[in-house]
Protein backbone atom coordinates (compact mmCIF):
# COMPACT_ATOMS: atom_id res chain seq x y z
CA UNK A 1 0.00 0.00 0.00
CA UNK A 2 0.73 3.25 -1.12
CA UNK A 3 1.37 5.95 1.24
CA UNK A 4 -1.98 8.07 -0.46
CA UNK A 5 -4.19 4.93 -0.06
CA UNK A 6 -2.71 4.72 3.72
CA UNK A 7 -3.80 8.48 4.47
CA UNK A 8 -7.08 7.32 2.74
CA UNK A 9 -8.13 4.37 4.91
CA UNK A 10 -6.92 5.80 7.77
CA UNK A 11 -9.52 8.75 7.31
CA UNK A 12 -12.36 6.52 6.21
CA UNK A 13 -12.10 4.75 9.24
CA UNK A 14 -11.44 7.52 11.35
CA UNK A 15 -14.81 9.25 9.60
CA UNK A 16 -17.29 7.22 11.78
CA UNK A 17 -15.39 7.30 14.70
CA UNK A 18 -15.21 11.49 14.48
CA UNK A 19 -19.08 11.12 13.82
CA UNK A 20 -20.00 8.90 16.61
CA UNK A 21 -17.44 10.23 19.52
CA UNK A 22 -18.67 13.99 18.07
CA UNK A 23 -21.90 14.25 18.04
CA UNK A 24 -23.15 11.77 20.14
CA UNK A 25 -20.56 11.93 23.22
CA UNK A 26 -18.65 15.47 22.97
CA UNK A 27 -21.02 18.42 21.61
CA UNK A 28 -24.19 17.08 23.79
CA UNK A 29 -21.97 17.36 26.99
CA UNK A 30 -20.57 20.60 26.58
CA UNK A 31 -24.03 22.11 25.45
CA UNK A 32 -25.17 20.62 28.87
CA UNK A 33 -21.88 22.40 30.39
CA UNK A 34 -23.19 25.76 28.45
CA UNK A 35 -26.99 25.28 29.42
CA UNK A 36 -26.25 24.59 33.46
CA UNK A 37 -24.76 28.45 33.09
CA UNK A 38 -27.22 29.76 31.45
CA UNK A 39 -30.09 31.40 33.52
CA UNK A 40 -33.52 31.98 32.17
CA UNK A 41 -34.68 35.84 32.55
CA UNK A 42 -37.94 35.78 30.59
CA UNK A 43 -39.33 33.40 28.53
CA UNK A 44 -37.00 33.99 25.51
CA UNK A 45 -34.69 35.96 27.18
CA UNK A 46 -30.87 33.78 28.54
CA UNK A 47 -27.97 35.39 30.68
CA UNK A 48 -25.35 33.69 32.02
CA UNK A 49 -24.74 33.05 35.85
CA UNK A 50 -24.38 30.71 38.56
CA UNK A 51 -28.40 30.33 39.75
CA UNK A 52 -28.54 26.21 39.56
CA UNK A 53 -25.31 25.91 41.09
CA UNK A 54 -26.59 28.44 43.46
CA UNK A 55 -29.49 26.65 44.24
CA UNK A 56 -27.66 23.31 44.34
CA UNK A 57 -25.98 24.24 47.21
CA UNK A 58 -28.70 26.50 49.13
CA UNK A 59 -31.27 24.01 49.42
CA UNK A 60 -30.52 21.17 51.39
CA UNK A 61 -32.13 18.76 49.63
CA UNK A 62 -30.32 19.20 46.78
CA UNK A 63 -27.04 18.57 48.38
CA UNK A 64 -28.20 15.62 50.79
CA UNK A 65 -29.30 13.68 48.24
CA UNK A 66 -26.21 14.14 46.31
CA UNK A 67 -23.92 13.02 49.62
CA UNK A 68 -26.41 10.21 50.44
CA UNK A 69 -26.48 9.05 46.57
CA UNK A 70 -22.53 9.11 46.38
CA UNK A 71 -21.95 7.58 50.14
CA UNK A 72 -24.47 4.29 49.30
CA UNK A 73 -22.97 4.22 45.74
CA UNK A 74 -19.36 3.74 47.35
CA UNK A 75 -20.85 1.37 50.18
CA UNK A 76 -22.27 -0.64 47.65
CA UNK A 77 -19.46 -1.28 45.32
CA UNK A 78 -17.13 -2.44 48.84
CA UNK A 79 -19.81 -4.58 49.81
CA UNK A 80 -20.42 -6.06 46.21
CA UNK A 81 -16.30 -6.46 46.07
CA UNK A 82 -16.66 -8.41 50.05
CA UNK A 83 -19.60 -10.81 48.63
CA UNK A 84 -17.97 -11.60 45.30
CA UNK A 85 -14.12 -12.31 45.82
CA UNK A 86 -15.21 -15.49 47.63
CA UNK A 87 -17.38 -16.70 44.74
CA UNK A 88 -14.73 -15.00 41.94
CA UNK A 89 -11.83 -16.88 43.89
CA UNK A 90 -14.06 -20.25 44.31
CA UNK A 91 -15.09 -20.29 40.49
CA UNK A 92 -10.93 -19.37 39.25
CA UNK A 93 -9.05 -21.34 41.68
CA UNK A 94 -10.91 -23.64 43.43
CA UNK A 95 -13.56 -25.41 41.34
CA UNK A 96 -12.54 -28.15 38.35
CA UNK A 97 -13.74 -28.53 35.03
CA UNK A 98 -17.66 -28.40 34.41
CA UNK A 99 -18.45 -27.35 37.46
CA UNK A 100 -16.10 -24.55 36.88
CA UNK A 101 -17.97 -23.38 33.82
CA UNK A 102 -21.16 -24.02 35.53
CA UNK A 103 -20.71 -21.89 38.29
CA UNK A 104 -19.23 -19.14 35.95
CA UNK A 105 -22.44 -19.40 33.49
CA UNK A 106 -24.92 -19.16 37.50
CA UNK A 107 -23.20 -16.16 37.96
CA UNK A 108 -24.30 -14.77 33.98
CA UNK A 109 -27.85 -15.88 34.10
CA UNK A 110 -29.76 -13.80 35.72
CA UNK A 111 -28.29 -10.60 34.07
CA UNK A 112 -29.61 -11.85 31.39
CA UNK A 113 -32.87 -10.45 32.71
CA UNK A 114 -33.33 -6.85 32.57
CA UNK A 115 -32.61 -4.55 36.13
CA UNK A 116 -36.16 -4.11 35.92
CA UNK A 117 -37.36 -7.70 35.82
CA UNK A 118 -34.86 -8.24 38.96
CA UNK A 119 -35.86 -5.06 40.71
CA UNK A 120 -39.34 -6.55 40.48
CA UNK A 121 -38.30 -9.73 41.72
CA UNK A 122 -37.22 -8.30 44.98
CA UNK A 123 -40.32 -6.45 45.34
CA UNK A 124 -42.26 -9.98 45.24
CA UNK A 125 -40.02 -11.07 47.83
CA UNK A 126 -39.79 -8.17 50.09
CA UNK A 127 -42.82 -6.02 49.89
CA UNK A 128 -45.44 -6.52 52.79
CA UNK A 129 -47.43 -9.59 51.28
CA UNK A 130 -44.49 -10.94 49.59
CA UNK A 131 -42.93 -14.09 50.34
CA UNK A 132 -40.57 -13.77 53.23
CA UNK A 133 -43.59 -12.17 55.01
CA UNK A 134 -45.74 -14.74 54.09
CA UNK A 135 -42.96 -17.31 55.53
CA UNK A 136 -42.12 -15.24 58.32
CA UNK A 137 -45.98 -15.76 59.64
CA UNK A 138 -46.04 -19.53 58.25
CA UNK A 139 -43.03 -20.23 60.74
CA UNK A 140 -44.35 -18.28 63.34
CA UNK A 141 -41.82 -15.85 63.84
CA UNK A 142 -43.68 -12.79 62.83
CA UNK A 143 -47.43 -12.40 64.22
CA UNK A 144 -48.63 -9.87 61.04
CA UNK A 145 -47.17 -8.86 57.84
CA UNK A 146 -44.05 -7.56 57.86
CA UNK A 147 -42.80 -4.97 55.11
CA UNK A 148 -39.16 -5.16 54.37
CA UNK A 149 -39.56 -3.30 50.97
CA UNK A 150 -38.98 0.48 50.94
CA UNK A 151 -36.19 1.39 53.44
CA UNK A 152 -32.31 1.33 52.76
CA UNK A 153 -31.28 -1.70 52.82
CA UNK A 154 -33.90 -2.96 50.28
CA UNK A 155 -32.26 -0.55 48.22
CA UNK A 156 -28.88 -2.08 48.85
CA UNK A 157 -29.47 -5.30 48.96
CA UNK A 158 -31.33 -4.54 45.04
CA UNK A 159 -27.88 -2.63 44.07
CA UNK A 160 -25.75 -5.15 44.94
CA UNK A 161 -27.42 -7.74 43.21
CA UNK A 162 -27.62 -5.62 40.05
CA UNK A 163 -23.67 -5.19 40.32
CA UNK A 164 -22.33 -8.65 41.08
CA UNK A 165 -22.21 -10.01 37.46
CA UNK A 166 -19.68 -6.89 36.54
CA UNK A 167 -17.55 -7.79 40.00
CA UNK A 168 -17.42 -11.55 39.62
CA UNK A 169 -16.58 -11.35 36.25
CA UNK A 170 -13.47 -9.29 35.89
CA UNK A 171 -12.04 -10.64 39.02
CA UNK A 172 -12.52 -14.05 38.06
CA UNK A 173 -10.57 -13.34 34.80
CA UNK A 174 -7.91 -12.15 36.57
CA UNK A 175 -7.50 -14.74 39.22
CA UNK A 176 -7.68 -17.25 36.60
CA UNK A 177 -4.07 -15.86 36.11
CA UNK A 178 -2.55 -16.08 38.59
CA UNK A 179 0.31 -18.73 39.55
CA UNK A 180 -0.40 -20.77 42.39
CA UNK A 181 3.59 -21.06 43.10
CA UNK A 182 3.01 -17.21 44.26
CA UNK A 183 0.60 -18.45 46.77
CA UNK A 184 2.40 -21.34 48.20
CA UNK A 185 5.52 -19.18 47.89
CA UNK A 186 3.70 -16.57 50.49
CA UNK A 187 3.21 -19.81 52.67
CA UNK A 188 6.68 -21.13 52.45
CA UNK A 189 7.81 -17.83 53.41
CA UNK A 190 5.72 -18.07 56.94
CA UNK A 191 2.90 -16.26 55.82
CA UNK A 192 -0.94 -16.61 57.08
CA UNK A 193 -3.97 -16.62 55.35
CA UNK A 194 -4.22 -12.79 55.96
CA UNK A 195 -0.58 -11.56 55.09
CA UNK A 196 -0.86 -13.83 51.42
CA UNK A 197 -4.17 -12.27 50.68
CA UNK A 198 -3.03 -9.43 51.43
CA UNK A 199 0.26 -9.39 50.22
CA UNK A 200 0.09 -11.65 47.36
CA UNK A 201 -3.30 -12.44 46.10
CA UNK A 202 -4.90 -9.01 45.98
CA UNK A 203 -2.20 -7.02 44.77
CA UNK A 204 -2.59 -9.56 41.81
CA UNK A 205 -5.98 -9.08 40.93
CA UNK A 206 -5.66 -5.43 41.54
CA UNK A 207 -6.89 -4.45 37.89
CA UNK A 208 -9.76 -6.81 38.25
CA UNK A 209 -10.66 -5.54 41.52
CA UNK A 210 -10.33 -1.86 40.15
CA UNK A 211 -12.09 -2.74 36.74
CA UNK A 212 -15.15 -4.31 38.86
CA UNK A 213 -15.25 -1.17 41.20
CA UNK A 214 -15.16 1.52 38.52
CA UNK A 215 -18.10 -0.50 36.51
CA UNK A 216 -20.42 -1.22 39.77
CA UNK A 217 -19.61 2.45 41.05
CA UNK A 218 -20.91 3.53 37.67
CA UNK A 219 -23.90 2.00 37.57
CA UNK A 220 -25.09 1.68 40.93
CA UNK A 221 -24.36 6.00 40.93
CA UNK A 222 -26.46 6.28 37.82
CA UNK A 223 -29.41 3.63 38.53
CA UNK A 224 -32.46 4.89 38.68
CA UNK A 225 -35.39 1.92 38.95
CA UNK A 226 -33.55 -0.35 42.04
CA UNK A 227 -33.55 3.09 44.44
CA UNK A 228 -37.29 4.32 43.15
CA UNK A 229 -38.73 1.11 43.15
CA UNK A 230 -37.12 -0.08 46.16
CA UNK A 231 -36.60 2.95 48.26
CA UNK A 232 -38.93 4.53 50.61
CA UNK A 233 -39.88 8.14 50.73
CA UNK A 234 -36.36 9.26 52.15
CA UNK A 235 -34.59 6.84 50.20
CA UNK A 236 -34.20 10.00 47.00
CA UNK A 237 -31.65 9.13 44.55
CA UNK A 238 -30.04 12.07 42.83
CA UNK A 239 -30.57 10.68 39.19
CA UNK A 240 -34.17 10.92 40.56
CA UNK A 241 -34.26 15.06 40.90
CA UNK A 242 -32.34 14.83 37.36
CA UNK A 243 -35.12 13.22 35.84
CA UNK A 244 -37.89 15.29 37.61
CA UNK A 245 -36.15 18.65 36.43
CA UNK A 246 -36.28 17.55 32.69
CA UNK A 247 -39.54 15.59 32.65
CA UNK A 248 -41.86 16.71 35.02
CA UNK A 249 -40.82 20.41 35.66
CA UNK A 250 -38.97 21.19 31.94
CA UNK A 251 -36.67 23.25 34.17
CA UNK A 252 -33.81 22.28 31.48
CA UNK A 253 -30.99 24.55 33.20
CA UNK A 254 -31.63 22.88 36.79
CA UNK A 255 -31.74 19.40 35.36
CA UNK A 256 -28.62 20.29 33.52
CA UNK A 257 -26.23 21.59 36.04
CA UNK A 258 -27.46 18.46 38.17
CA UNK A 259 -26.39 16.09 35.67
CA UNK A 260 -23.27 18.37 35.46
CA UNK A 261 -22.16 17.75 38.98
CA UNK A 262 -23.27 13.83 38.86
CA UNK A 263 -20.76 13.58 36.35
CA UNK A 264 -18.44 15.33 38.23
CA UNK A 265 -18.88 13.32 40.80
CA UNK A 266 -18.39 10.06 38.70
CA UNK A 267 -15.43 11.18 37.06
CA UNK A 268 -13.93 12.26 40.27
CA UNK A 269 -14.16 8.79 42.24
CA UNK A 270 -13.22 6.99 39.15
CA UNK A 271 -10.19 9.09 38.58
CA UNK A 272 -9.16 8.49 42.37
CA UNK A 273 -9.96 5.04 42.34
CA UNK A 274 -7.02 4.84 39.12
CA UNK A 275 -4.82 6.86 41.03
CA UNK A 276 -4.85 5.34 44.18
CA UNK A 277 -4.27 1.62 43.08
CA UNK A 278 -2.54 3.22 40.02
CA UNK A 279 -4.05 1.48 37.58
CA UNK A 280 -5.03 3.39 34.44
CA UNK A 281 -8.20 3.29 32.48
CA UNK A 282 -6.89 1.91 29.02
CA UNK A 283 -5.50 -1.43 31.57
CA UNK A 284 -8.84 -1.66 33.73
CA UNK A 285 -11.25 -1.13 30.90
CA UNK A 286 -9.82 -1.68 27.45
CA UNK B 1 -6.37 -21.51 50.20
CA UNK B 2 -5.74 -22.94 46.88
CA UNK B 3 -6.10 -26.82 46.53
CA UNK B 4 -2.43 -27.31 48.13
CA UNK B 5 -2.92 -25.80 50.97
CA UNK B 6 -4.41 -27.34 53.62
CA UNK B 7 -7.43 -26.39 55.32
CA UNK B 8 -9.72 -27.21 58.20
CA UNK B 9 -12.98 -29.00 57.78
CA UNK B 10 -15.34 -26.17 59.35
CA UNK B 11 -13.60 -23.56 57.21
CA UNK B 12 -14.56 -25.86 53.97
CA UNK B 13 -18.07 -26.28 55.51
CA UNK B 14 -18.34 -22.36 56.07
CA UNK B 15 -17.05 -21.99 52.77
CA UNK B 16 -19.19 -24.65 51.15
CA UNK B 17 -22.86 -22.61 53.13
CA UNK B 18 -21.19 -19.61 51.80
CA UNK B 19 -21.51 -20.49 48.15
CA UNK B 20 -24.99 -22.23 48.64
CA UNK B 21 -26.44 -19.01 49.82
CA UNK B 22 -24.61 -16.44 47.12
CA UNK B 23 -26.57 -18.54 44.73
CA UNK B 24 -29.86 -18.97 46.43
CA UNK B 25 -29.58 -15.20 46.49
CA UNK B 26 -28.84 -14.85 43.12
CA UNK B 27 -31.63 -17.05 42.19
CA UNK B 28 -34.37 -16.28 44.25
CA UNK B 29 -35.51 -13.33 42.30
CA UNK B 30 -35.88 -14.71 39.36
CA UNK B 31 -37.57 -17.98 40.40
CA UNK B 32 -40.46 -16.14 41.83
CA UNK B 33 -40.99 -13.24 39.23
CA UNK B 34 -41.06 -16.86 36.53
CA UNK B 35 -43.20 -18.99 39.11
CA UNK B 36 -45.60 -16.35 39.87
CA UNK B 37 -46.41 -15.78 35.93
CA UNK B 38 -48.75 -19.06 36.49
CA UNK B 39 -50.66 -18.15 39.51
CA UNK B 40 -54.17 -18.32 39.53
CA UNK B 41 -54.96 -14.70 41.59
CA UNK B 42 -55.10 -11.46 40.58
CA UNK B 43 -51.27 -10.75 42.66
CA UNK B 44 -48.53 -12.18 42.44
CA UNK B 45 -48.12 -13.08 46.15
CA UNK B 46 -48.72 -16.34 48.11
CA UNK B 47 -50.66 -18.29 49.09
CA UNK B 48 -50.70 -20.73 45.89
CA UNK B 49 -54.16 -20.92 43.83
CA UNK B 50 -53.05 -22.82 41.08
CA UNK B 51 -51.59 -23.20 38.05
CA UNK B 52 -53.03 -20.98 34.91
CA UNK B 53 -52.07 -19.51 31.85
CA UNK B 54 -54.69 -16.79 32.31
CA UNK B 55 -51.76 -14.78 32.24
CA UNK B 56 -50.22 -15.18 29.01
CA UNK B 57 -54.12 -16.30 26.99
CA UNK B 58 -56.85 -14.80 28.75
CA UNK B 59 -58.90 -12.30 26.02
CA UNK B 60 -60.04 -9.79 28.85
CA UNK B 61 -63.93 -11.47 29.00
CA UNK B 62 -63.46 -12.84 32.38
CA UNK B 63 -62.02 -9.71 33.94
CA UNK B 64 -58.31 -10.88 32.82
CA UNK B 65 -56.30 -9.41 29.97
CA UNK B 66 -53.52 -11.60 28.92
CA UNK B 67 -50.16 -10.67 27.94
CA UNK B 68 -51.13 -11.86 24.16
CA UNK B 69 -54.41 -9.68 24.15
CA UNK B 70 -52.52 -6.58 25.89
CA UNK B 71 -52.29 -4.34 23.05
CA UNK B 72 -50.36 -1.63 25.25
CA UNK B 73 -47.80 -3.74 26.10
CA UNK B 74 -47.50 -5.85 22.56
CA UNK B 75 -47.08 -3.17 20.95
CA UNK B 76 -44.15 -1.44 23.19
CA UNK B 77 -42.96 -5.15 22.62
CA UNK B 78 -42.46 -3.98 19.17
CA UNK B 79 -41.50 -0.55 19.77
CA UNK B 80 -38.19 -2.31 21.72
CA UNK B 81 -37.77 -4.69 18.83
CA UNK B 82 -37.56 -2.11 15.95
CA UNK B 83 -35.24 0.46 18.16
CA UNK B 84 -32.90 -2.80 19.55
CA UNK B 85 -33.01 -3.70 15.84
CA UNK B 86 -31.18 -0.28 14.45
CA UNK B 87 -29.32 -0.19 17.63
CA UNK B 88 -27.40 -3.20 16.73
CA UNK B 89 -27.11 -2.65 13.23
CA UNK B 90 -25.51 0.93 14.32
CA UNK B 91 -23.32 -0.42 17.13
CA UNK B 92 -22.05 -3.75 15.15
CA UNK B 93 -21.03 -1.42 12.24
CA UNK B 94 -19.27 1.24 14.26
CA UNK B 95 -17.35 -1.82 16.33
CA UNK B 96 -16.05 -3.18 13.42
CA UNK B 97 -14.85 0.15 12.01
CA UNK B 98 -13.21 1.09 15.58
CA UNK B 99 -11.80 -2.00 16.00
CA UNK B 100 -9.75 -2.03 12.82
CA UNK B 101 -8.93 1.30 13.52
CA UNK B 102 -7.51 1.01 17.03
CA UNK B 103 -5.85 -2.62 15.96
CA UNK B 104 -4.55 -2.04 12.66
CA UNK B 105 -3.54 1.29 12.11
CA UNK B 106 -0.73 3.52 13.57
CA UNK B 107 -1.38 7.45 13.93
CA UNK B 108 -0.92 10.47 16.02
CA UNK B 109 -2.96 10.87 19.30
CA UNK B 110 -4.08 7.21 18.71
CA UNK B 111 -3.73 6.65 22.71
CA UNK B 112 -5.80 9.86 22.91
CA UNK B 113 -8.34 8.57 20.93
CA UNK B 114 -8.65 5.18 22.64
CA UNK B 115 -9.40 6.82 25.35
CA UNK B 116 -12.37 9.11 23.51
CA UNK B 117 -13.85 5.86 22.82
CA UNK B 118 -13.68 4.40 26.19
CA UNK B 119 -15.73 7.44 28.05
CA UNK B 120 -19.18 6.22 27.15
CA UNK B 121 -18.68 3.50 29.62
CA UNK B 122 -18.07 6.19 33.03
CA UNK B 123 -20.62 8.47 31.95
CA UNK B 124 -23.47 7.33 33.84
CA UNK B 125 -26.69 6.12 30.96
CA UNK B 126 -29.36 8.75 32.83
CA UNK B 127 -25.87 11.77 31.76
CA UNK B 128 -25.84 10.06 28.27
CA UNK B 129 -29.41 10.72 28.10
CA UNK B 130 -29.72 13.66 29.51
CA UNK B 131 -26.80 15.42 27.08
CA UNK B 132 -28.79 14.74 24.23
CA UNK B 133 -32.01 14.95 25.02
CA UNK B 134 -30.13 18.87 26.05
CA UNK B 135 -28.81 19.13 22.49
CA UNK B 136 -30.76 17.77 19.74
CA UNK B 137 -34.10 18.49 21.42
CA UNK B 138 -32.81 22.01 22.15
CA UNK B 139 -31.81 22.28 18.42
CA UNK B 140 -35.05 21.65 17.23
CA UNK B 141 -36.71 23.76 19.77
CA UNK B 142 -34.54 26.41 18.60
CA UNK B 143 -34.77 25.73 15.24
CA UNK B 144 -38.44 26.09 15.46
CA UNK B 145 -38.49 28.91 17.28
CA UNK B 146 -36.39 30.86 14.89
CA UNK B 147 -37.11 29.83 11.97
CA UNK B 148 -40.22 27.79 11.93
CA UNK B 149 -38.24 24.53 10.79
CA UNK B 150 -39.82 21.90 12.71
CA UNK B 151 -36.57 19.06 13.19
CA UNK B 152 -39.31 16.31 14.19
CA UNK B 153 -36.73 14.02 14.38
CA UNK B 154 -34.76 15.27 16.95
CA UNK B 155 -37.91 15.68 18.99
CA UNK B 156 -38.38 12.90 21.74
CA UNK B 157 -38.69 9.44 20.18
CA UNK B 158 -37.31 6.65 18.61
CA UNK B 159 -34.48 8.13 16.58
CA UNK B 160 -33.28 9.77 20.10
CA UNK B 161 -33.39 6.87 21.55
CA UNK B 162 -31.27 5.09 19.13
CA UNK B 163 -28.54 7.76 19.49
CA UNK B 164 -28.65 7.40 23.02
CA UNK B 165 -28.39 3.63 23.13
CA UNK B 166 -25.56 3.25 20.44
CA UNK B 167 -23.56 6.46 22.09
CA UNK B 168 -22.26 3.48 24.84
CA UNK B 169 -23.16 0.29 22.91
CA UNK B 170 -20.58 0.91 20.49
CA UNK B 171 -17.70 1.33 23.14
CA UNK B 172 -18.94 -2.83 24.35
CA UNK B 173 -18.98 -3.86 20.34
CA UNK B 174 -15.42 -2.39 19.65
CA UNK B 175 -13.77 -4.11 22.74
CA UNK B 176 -15.56 -6.93 21.43
CA UNK B 177 -14.56 -7.65 18.12
CA UNK B 178 -11.49 -5.72 18.86
CA UNK B 179 -10.11 -8.27 21.26
CA UNK B 180 -10.89 -11.12 18.97
CA UNK B 181 -9.23 -9.22 15.94
CA UNK B 182 -6.25 -8.80 18.16
CA UNK B 183 -5.65 -12.72 18.06
CA UNK B 184 -5.68 -12.98 14.23
CA UNK B 185 -2.54 -14.07 12.92
CA UNK B 186 -1.63 -11.58 10.30
CA UNK B 187 0.12 -13.91 8.42
CA UNK B 188 -2.95 -15.50 6.79
CA UNK B 189 -4.33 -11.93 5.48
CA UNK B 190 -0.38 -11.56 4.10
CA UNK B 191 -0.93 -14.73 2.52
CA UNK B 192 -4.19 -13.77 0.54
CA UNK B 193 -2.30 -10.64 -0.70
CA UNK B 194 0.62 -12.46 -2.06
CA UNK B 195 -2.01 -15.19 -3.87
CA UNK B 196 -2.99 -11.88 -5.20
CA UNK B 197 -6.22 -10.99 -3.79
CA UNK B 198 -6.26 -7.07 -3.27
CA UNK B 199 -6.87 -5.73 0.08
CA UNK B 200 -10.34 -5.50 -0.09
CA UNK B 201 -10.48 -9.12 -1.09
CA UNK B 202 -8.23 -10.37 1.73
CA UNK B 203 -10.46 -8.74 4.07
CA UNK B 204 -13.39 -10.11 3.33
CA UNK B 205 -12.34 -13.98 2.42
CA UNK B 206 -9.93 -14.17 5.04
CA UNK B 207 -10.02 -11.24 7.77
CA UNK B 208 -13.93 -10.89 8.14
CA UNK B 209 -14.92 -14.82 8.78
CA UNK B 210 -12.46 -14.71 11.53
CA UNK B 211 -14.05 -12.12 13.06
CA UNK B 212 -17.69 -13.73 12.72
CA UNK B 213 -17.70 -15.06 16.03
CA UNK B 214 -17.22 -11.81 17.77
CA UNK B 215 -19.65 -9.81 15.57
CA UNK B 216 -22.68 -12.11 16.00
CA UNK B 217 -21.69 -12.03 19.89
CA UNK B 218 -21.49 -8.36 19.87
CA UNK B 219 -24.86 -8.26 17.95
CA UNK B 220 -26.53 -10.52 20.46
CA UNK B 221 -24.82 -8.43 23.18
CA UNK B 222 -26.05 -5.39 21.46
CA UNK B 223 -29.57 -6.42 20.67
CA UNK B 224 -29.72 -7.66 24.37
CA UNK B 225 -28.36 -4.52 26.17
CA UNK B 226 -30.55 -2.13 23.78
CA UNK B 227 -33.94 -4.50 24.71
CA UNK B 228 -33.15 -4.33 28.52
CA UNK B 229 -31.97 -0.24 28.57
CA UNK B 230 -34.01 1.74 30.99
CA UNK B 231 -31.57 4.91 32.38
CA UNK B 232 -30.41 6.83 28.72
CA UNK B 233 -33.93 5.43 27.09
CA UNK B 234 -36.49 6.95 29.87
CA UNK B 235 -35.16 10.21 28.99
CA UNK B 236 -35.55 10.61 25.17
CA UNK B 237 -38.69 8.24 24.18
CA UNK B 238 -41.78 10.13 23.02
CA UNK B 239 -45.00 8.64 22.66
CA UNK B 240 -43.98 5.57 21.28
CA UNK B 241 -43.05 3.73 24.91
CA UNK B 242 -40.34 0.86 24.55
CA UNK B 243 -41.20 -2.16 26.62
CA UNK B 244 -39.22 -1.33 29.70
CA UNK B 245 -40.47 2.38 30.30
CA UNK B 246 -44.22 1.03 29.37
CA UNK B 247 -43.25 -2.06 32.78
CA UNK B 248 -42.11 0.11 34.74
CA UNK B 249 -45.42 2.98 33.99
CA UNK B 250 -47.29 0.03 34.66
CA UNK B 251 -45.53 -1.20 37.73
CA UNK B 252 -45.84 2.21 39.54
CA UNK B 253 -49.97 1.34 39.07
CA UNK B 254 -49.57 -2.07 40.98
CA UNK B 255 -48.33 -5.24 40.00
CA UNK B 256 -50.06 -8.22 38.35
CA UNK B 257 -49.05 -11.60 37.05
CA UNK B 258 -49.38 -9.97 33.78
CA UNK B 259 -45.74 -8.22 34.45
CA UNK B 260 -44.58 -11.73 35.59
CA UNK B 261 -45.65 -12.96 32.52
CA UNK B 262 -43.88 -10.54 30.65
CA UNK B 263 -40.63 -10.62 32.92
CA UNK B 264 -40.78 -14.58 32.33
CA UNK B 265 -40.82 -14.48 27.87
CA UNK B 266 -38.04 -11.42 28.23
CA UNK B 267 -35.64 -13.86 30.71
CA UNK B 268 -36.45 -17.18 27.92
CA UNK B 269 -36.07 -14.57 25.21
CA UNK B 270 -32.45 -13.58 26.50
CA UNK B 271 -31.43 -16.61 27.15
CA UNK B 272 -32.09 -18.41 24.29
CA UNK B 273 -30.02 -14.76 22.40
CA UNK B 274 -27.37 -15.89 24.90
CA UNK B 275 -27.34 -19.50 24.75
CA UNK B 276 -27.20 -18.95 20.20
CA UNK B 277 -24.69 -16.11 20.66
CA UNK B 278 -22.65 -18.70 22.60
CA UNK B 279 -23.20 -21.78 21.00
CA UNK B 280 -22.27 -19.79 17.67
CA UNK B 281 -19.01 -18.51 18.99
CA UNK B 282 -18.16 -22.40 20.21
CA UNK B 283 -18.45 -23.79 17.33
CA UNK B 284 -15.62 -21.00 15.29
CA UNK B 285 -13.57 -20.87 18.20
Amino acid sequence: MNASAGRLSLWLLLTPFLLWIVLLVLVPHLQMLRVSFQVRESWDTLAWGLEQYQNFFTESYYWRTFVRTGVMSLFTTFLTLLIAFPIAWYIARLARGRAKGLLFLACLVPFWASELVRTYGWMILLRESGLFSSWLQALGWADGPVEMLYNDVAVIIGLVYNGLLFMVVPLVTTLDGMDENLVEAGYDLGGNHLTVLREVVVPWAMPGIVSGCIVVFMLTLGSYLTPILMGGKDSAWFTEQIFTQFITRFNWEQGAALGVLLLVLSSLIVWLGLKLSGQSLRKVMG
Amino acid sequence: MIRSVPRSRWFDGLYLAYLVAFFVYLALPLTVTAVFAFNDAPFPSLPWKGFTLDWYLADGSGGRTGLFHDDTLLSALWVSTKIAFWVTVGSVALGCVNAVLFERLEFRGKEFLYLLMLLPLVIPGVILGVSILVFYSGMANDASRLWGIELDVFRPGMTLVVMGQVTFIATLATLVIAARLRKFDRQLEEAALNLGATPVVAWFTVTLPWLMPSIFGAAAMAFLMSFENFNTTVMLTGSDTPLTVALFNRLREGSTPVLNAVALLLMVGSALLAVMAMGRSRDNA
